[in-house]
């Protein structure tokens, strides 16, 4: 022995056990890495859009624990990777970077806003990730990265506005469109002025609006709906984001503004959101989904059944009064149809994992045939209009008959109607304008 | 108490004849002329028997038809069955026999019999009815109605035919104007009249009716007159009239005339309605900033607290009280005041107190505190905005002019900022308290040296703004959202109020307060909301440049420091 005093002879045994342990470390992580495959939550936990997107975790959660109940994937356990971007746009990306580079996941289920999508897309698309993302939109997108399992406007927005217009919905000839100021309120607000303006919706009878984030005083703006729908049957369609639809649907419930007079249909109001509002005075107001809890379907049962037994069995908060909602459906739609093109790939293997992925199809809690589009990433989806009941739950009033295609650019805005998203041979992109080869 | 089936209709019939003394006359005189009451009101009794059964209908175009079926018959006896249906209080057994649910939702009658159900032992199922629904049986309901004893309920029957008119309803409307003695319900009427006759072929009734329109009417006859003054698009005229094009445009004018006053007395209630709002917002800060000079970050989270407060004894009144739930605010008044007291006083003792006269290090402290009182209360009641619900005399508004509606829960709340005010303001200015408090504020080395306890003020004055805060969250969990970033949307509005009003003075809170909110409004409707805020924020930047004591400033030498 070297050492003789015995301080120094205890500092190198204490080296020498540090790089032992660190060896140890890397042996024993490799040799889970091996044995299980990753899969990267990226929804924020904290800040602002925690209240939506904690639950998108939760589900996602529950469907991994589902999966491994059943033995996992090609024989190995999913062992998920849980970070939170904090509801901060450019952590997104930090995180998203740590979870493929250092982590090594397969897939990633993630992000809300439509910002901290656009915040991660670069990241996935330099590093060759997979991203499934469960969020309807505003759509003008399609990358080979991003699997997208929410609603295109096409599949929410534009036949929310057709319903309207109908005789059923009320016959609306003039339009309110309100909402919070930043990207997919304008984007989705822009696809709707061209969409009436194909209608033959004067310009006069429509009324564009946006409020800051937060803004929680609403009263020269309903003022001001009330004047502007007087004379003509008038809708107001809402992308008016999280919080500040309290404040608004009060000053509507205050101001005697009626659902039978002044229809309002909103486009992120979900059953998650009604949780924390006094639901008296929005009863038959209207929301556009492609799913609803209340879907009586077999699926659907088993779905709520799943959701409340997964609850309760890790004391989630909220308890018993937790919901299901869309992005919630989504996201779950997401995990199954990942899982079985794994199973058919054999691998998880990025670039084949995409391959099988296309053409994909699994039976959803709203009851259809759900199919992937192998040429534009997105989600054929049923659409469905429902009315705000007392008690925070949706009662359908309208929907399609069946699941019906996304289109990725909007053929209304003349600049994106020349526009294909279509991943497969002989185009293989998504923004073009002629195939590539 | 169980009613038998006969006793019933006897008492329907009574009603029916009771409710409606015109049709009684009408009735009166056919009885005499030829035909008995028996055969008559029997056949009526059929049909509306039948119709009324046709509310129980799978199919929404089978029910509307139904509802406007009943409408016309115009039988007071189908008002309870179409109020029900309206409030998803009506419901269907297997066998088809509606049920009307009573409020409570625990008992049921018949709609046809009357009898009491035991509603537990039906398969029931609700009819379902969406906004087309509504909107035929708010006609059908409003037709039947005007012929209420109630003129209020007459002028809500009138004003729901108003906004949907339609030819048939010309003969309803003509023959309940002879009969009409309200001069209120009169006017409505006679607008019905005028905007169908606008399409008439008759020169003489389209300028009578434009007339009309011209003194009673209001923002809703725009779109009609405009029509008449409209070009096509190859520059000629729609209307062939000039006559009548010049009496419409007139028409046009002295309406938008009247519009004007309307929005500006409209924009000053807002204006005045924000104002209240910020200054319940801001008070507290007024205190513990304006007065102990104390950069009180977590002032926004005194707000929350109060608002949870609001929360927790709504919740114990809804377990416990439920007879008396819409009277939770009152008590909640004195709680969210004592829980936002206690928690300051807390704080100011164990940290703020140690960092008197060094702000910087009090603005990182508190900023620091308001991130662990947020954190706290996500972990208590979790990240998601709890629901505070608006007792019934909260909800709702009075309607004071055409299309302006005041809500009580803002009337309400105006109201209660100027007890608020003149409560702290008789606190600081008439008791010995208030005197200790001004005393310490103006030479807090003076004040000690008179024999004050300065730490006891200090400790009194935080608890003070505090609970201020603490009623000001209490009002704004009437009109927004309650939860963990509550706080946050109003901290930097608080700031602005005070810093504008000027530091040390309520008054100058005051009118900061008033100030932002009349420039806010009568900025908005012009600007939009979102250029509207910068400029707000401009003008306020502007004016503490100008004044950098703000509005109200202190005089004195301590001032001049």
């Amino acid at each position: 022995m070297r050492c003789l005093k015995s301080k120094q002879c205890s500092s190198f045994i204490t080296l020498r056990f540090l790089i032992l342990s660190f060896v140890l470390f890397i042996v024993s992580s490799t040799a889970q890495a091996a044995e299980t495959i990753k899969v990267g939550i990226l929804h924020s936990l904290s800040g602002t859009m925690a209240i939506s997107e904690t639950s998108l975790k939760d589900v996602a959660l529950m469907a991994i624990e589902e999966i491994n109940a059943k033995g996992g994937l090609l024989g190995k356990k999913l062992e998920p990777v849980v970070v939170d971007p904090a509801s901060n746009w450019p952590l997104f990306a930090e995180k998203a970077r740590e979870l493929i580079q250092k982590h090594k996941v397969s897939v990633t289920f993630g992000c809300w806003t439509s910002v901290s999508r656009k915040s991660v897309l670069p990241v996935f698309e330099e590093l060759n990730g997979l991203l499934f993302y469960p969020v309807q939109y505003e759509g003008e997108e399609s990358s080979y990265n991003v699997f997208y399992t929410g609603a295109a406007p096409n599949q929410q927005a534009i036949p929310a506005v057709e319903y309207l217009m109908s005789e059923d919905g009320g016959g609306a000839k003039r339009w309110v469109l309100l909402g919070t100021d930043y990207v997919y309120p304008r984007t989705t607000n822009k696809i709707l002025n061209y969409f009436l303006k194909s209608k033959g919706v004067a310009k006069k009878d429509i009324m564009e609006t946006y409020t800051p984030f937060g803004h929680s005083d609403y009263q020269t703006i309903v003022a001001n709906i009330k004047k502007f729908a007087a004379g003509k049957p008038t809708a107001v369609v809402s992308t008016i984001n999280g919080d500040s639809n309290v404040p608004f649907y009060k000053e509507l419930g205050n101001q005697g503004l009626k659902a039978e007079d002044i229809p309002v249909v909103a486009f992120s109001v979900g059953e998650e959101e009604l949780r924390g509002m006094d639901t008296k005075p929005l009863v038959g107001h209207l929301a556009a989904w492609n799913y609803f809890m209340s879907a009586k379907t077999p699926e659907n049962k088993s779905f709520i059944k799943k959701w409340k037994a997964y609850v309760k069995k890790h004391k989630l908060p909220g308890g018993s009064k937790r919901v299901t909602n869309d992005p919630m459906e989504a996201t779950y739609i997401g995990i199954k149809m990942w899982a079985q093109a794994v199973q058919q790939a054999g691998t998880t293997n990025i670039d084949a994992v995409r391959q099988a992925i296309g053409g994909q199809t699994v039976q959803s809690p709203s009851g259809f045939k759900i199919t992937m589009d192998a040429a534009n990433h997105h989600l054929h989806k049923p659409v469905v209009i429902g009315e705000i009941q007392e008690d925070g739950q949706f009662e359908v009033v309208w929907k399609t008959k069946g699941p019906i295609r996304a289109q990725a650019w909007s053929p209304f805005i003349p600049e994106s109607a020349k526009k294909v998203a279509d991943w497969t041979y002989p185009w293989v992109c998504g923004n073009c304008e002629k195939a590539k080869f | 108490m169980k009613k038998d089936g006969t006793l019933h209709k006897y008492q329907r019939l009574k009603t029916n004849l009771k409710n409606r003394k015109p049709f009684l006359r009408f009735l009166g005189l056919f009885l005499f002329l030829a035909v008995g009451l028996f055969p008559l009101s029997l056949v009526e009794a059929n049909d509306l028997d039948s119709a009324l059964r046709g509310l129980g209908n799978k199919s929404r175009a089978k029910l509307k038809v139904a509802v406007k079926r009943l409408g016309d018959i115009g039988n007071p006896a189908a008002l309870p069955a179409l109020v029900a249906l309206k409030n998803k209080r009506l419901q269907v057994s297997e066998d088809g026999a509606l049920i009307i649910i009573d409020e409570s939702g625990d008992h049921g009658h018949d709609a046809l019999s009357g009898k009491q159900v035991d509603i537990k032992s039906l398969d029931l199922s609700k009819p379902r009815i969406n906004n087309s629904v509504r909107r035929v049986l708010s006609v059908a309901i409003g037709k039947i109605q005007l012929t209420s004893d109630d003129p209020e309920v007459r002028l809500g029957a009138a004003r729901e035919l108003l906004k949907r008119p339609s030819s048939d309803l010309v003969v309803l409307v003509e023959k309940s104007l002879n009969e009409e003695s309200d001069d209120k319900v009169r006017e409505i009427f006679f607008l019905v009249l005028a905007k169908e006759g606008l399409n008439s072929d008759d020169k003489e009734k389209r300028l009578q009716s434009l007339e009309v329109i011209a003194k009673y009417g209001n923002n809703d006859f725009k779109t009609d007159l405009e029509a008449l003054v409209d070009k096509n698009e190859k520059g000629e005229y729609l209307e062939n009239d000039p006559e009548i094009r010049k009496t419409a445009s007139k028409a046009i004018s002295s309406l938008e005339r009247r519009q004007f006053f309307i929005n500006q007395a409209a924009n000053f209630f807002y204006g005045l309605s924000l104002g209240s709002i910020l200054l319940l917002a801001a008070l507290g800060l007024a205190i513990t900033f304006g007065l102990m000079g104390v950069i009180n970050m977590a002032h926004g989270e005194m707000l929350m607290i109060g608002a949870y407060s609001t929360f927790v004894v709504q919740n114990i009144f809804k377990e416990y009280l439920p007879e008396f739930f819409d009277w939770y605010l009152i008590p909640a008044i004195p709680i969210a005041f004592t829980v936002s007291a206690v928690i300051g006083i807390i704080l100011e003792r164990t940290i703020i107190r140690h960092l008197y006269g060094r702000p910087l290090e009090t603005l990182l402290a508190t900023w620091g505190i308001s991130l662990v009182l947020i954190q706290s209360i996500r972990l208590i009641f979790g990240a998601q905005n709890v629901e505070v619900a608006n007792p019934y005399y909260l909800s709702g508004g009075v309607e004071v002019m055409n299309g302006v509606v005041f809500p009580y829960s803002r009337i309400v709340i105006i109201i209660f900022v100027v007890f608020v005010v003149a409560a702290v303001w008789a606190l600081l200015q008439k008791t010995s308290l208030g005197l200790q408090v001004r005393a310490v504020t103006q030479n807090r080395e003076m004040a000690s040296c008179m024999g004050i306890s300065t730490h006891k003020v200090d400790m009194y004055t935080f608890g003070l703004g505090s609970g201020v805060a603490g009623l000001g969250g209490l009002a704004l969990s009437q009109i927004g959202n309650v939860g963990p970033e509550l706080g946050q949307l109003y901290i930097v509005d608080s700031f602005m109020v005070v810093v504008l009003g000027g530091v040390g003075k309520i008054v100058g809170t005051v009118a900061g307060a008033l100030g932002l909110g009349f420039i806010n409004k009568f900025l908005e409707p012009v600007a939009g909301a979102v250029l509207g805020k910068i400029m707000v924020l401009v003008i306020v930047i502007v004016l503490i440049q100008k004044r950098p004591q703000g509005l109200f400033a202190l005089k004195g030498r301590m001032a001049d420091n």
